[in-house]
């Protein structure tokens, strides 16, 4: 390799990326410079959390969610981490390796819940008892297990390392069918209400691909591969369409996440009001719920009676290969 | 230059000396949606790639919500 012509545009040593968004290019301790400024602003603008706050930050072992725990531990912020093993063939034994090696190299608290051995299922099972397409019986399981895991810890926020493509990408789905109840949810931070902690998103100004740039220059080792049952789905779809989209016009791909949250989500607001009338508890876990018996109480039920379903069986034609 | 790439993981062989930038629109890949690593090290759009390199491109792309 000869080395790049480029200079960081903070010190003038060689660049380690461009990142045309920014008209600029950055070495290696300039690149984390930035990202770490991103967050705080993140944190500070939407007023995510306050450094004395007890966070819970739930980690996959692919590279947003190693990225923002990392970044809250290094900006001084008190961060546990929770993990949910969701029983998704070699894709979870996978994430749970790099899981816990993360955790144990730094010294942090991990809390672990494994779908088949503390609820008797797994997200392949649940999709074939339940008849949904996995990722709904997934979101489900992980989003009841937050926020219990948050409220029976006492934690003061569930952070997620949601970045700025999966916002946009979400937003382009939602813009696409005028989903106005998505998106008058769709924020960085939703503050705690009705029994659900709160929820915060410090990634949000950063793409994926600073995120992973972050994940390489900090040493961090994380899972490249994918959940099988992601491949091909529309997400990743509408992400592909953003980054052409980017690739001619940088810089668009923010503008229209950012954009949308300074002057558009403000208008949305009465409408978030209306969606987050008064809820009742469920009856078999205490969870807040329209409903006799809360949806993760229900799937429970459905799937842990249903004999194991292998990953493969549940995967669509593009997922196999 | 040897060329890694992941999901799914597969290795081509490239020949001659050119930029990041050149071998990701020889592969049809998006600038954006990839890091390039050459032995080891992150490299931006300029770098200048050597025959004798071993390069990694990473995609950035997770599909997961
Ligand atoms: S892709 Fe779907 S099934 Fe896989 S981890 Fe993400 S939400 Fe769960
Ligand atoms: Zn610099
Ligand atoms: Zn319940």
């Amino acid at each position: 390799m000869v080395a790049a012509a480029s200079k960081c545009r903070s010190c003038g040593k060689p660049a380690v990326i461009d990142l045309p968004r920014h008209n600029a290019n950055f070495c290696a301790e300039h690149l984390k410079q930035l990202c770490r400024r991103q967050l705080e602003k993140a944190i500070d603008d939407y007023n995510m959390f306050d450094p004395g706050d007890r966070i819970l930050v739930a980690v996959s072992g692919g590279k947003d969610s190693f990225a923002v725990w990392d970044m809250l531990i290094d900006a001084g912020y008190a961060a546990d981490g929770l993990y949910v093993g969701l029983g998704i063939g070699d894709y979870s034994d996978e994430s749970t390796r790099y899981v816990t090696a993360f955790a144990e190299e730094r010294k942090l608290r991990l809390r672990t819940v494994d779908l088949r051995d503390e609820y008797g299922y797994d997200i392949p099972t649940a999709a074939r008892a339940t008849k949904r397409v996995p990722c709904s019986a997934c979101g489900i399981s992980k989003r009841h297990l937050f926020d219990k895991a948050a409220v029976d810890g006492g934690y003061d926020v569930v952070v997620t390392g949601h970045n700025l493509d999966d916002e946009a990408a979400v937003l382009l789905g939602n813009v696409l069918h005028w989903d106005i109840e998505y998106l008058a949810r769709q924020l960085p931070v939703l503050p705690a209400a009705n029994g659900f902690p709160k929820k915060a998103k410090p990634l949000v100004r950063l793409t994926e691909r600073e995120t992973a740039a972050w994940c390489l220059l900090r040493g961090i080792d994380y899972l490249v591969e994918e959940c099988p049952i992601a491949t091909g789905n529309r997400h990743l779809h509408h992400k592909g369409v953003l980054n052409s989209i980017e690739q001619e016009s940088p810089s668009t791909k923010a503008a229209f996440f950012l954009n949308f949250i300074d002057n558009m989500a403000p208008l949305l607001a009465d409408q978030t009001a209306a969606a987050s009338g008064d809820l009742g508890r469920c009856a078999r876990c205490g969870a807040p719920t329209t409903g006799e018996t809360c949806a993760f109480c229900r799937l429970v039920d459905n799937a842990s009676a249903h004999e194991p379903v292998p990953v493969e069986l549940v995967l669509g034609k593009r997922g196999r290969r | 230059m040897l060329v890694k790439m992941r999901n799914p993981r597969r290795e081509v062989e490239m020949a001659g000396d050119r930029t990041v930038n050149h071998l990701l629109d020889a592969l049809d890949l998006v600038r954006e949606s990839h890091l390039v690593i050459c032995n080891g090290t992150l490299v931006p759009g300029d770098a200048r790639l050597l025959e004798d390199d071993v390069i990694e491109i990473r995609p950035v792309i997770s599909g997961g919500l």
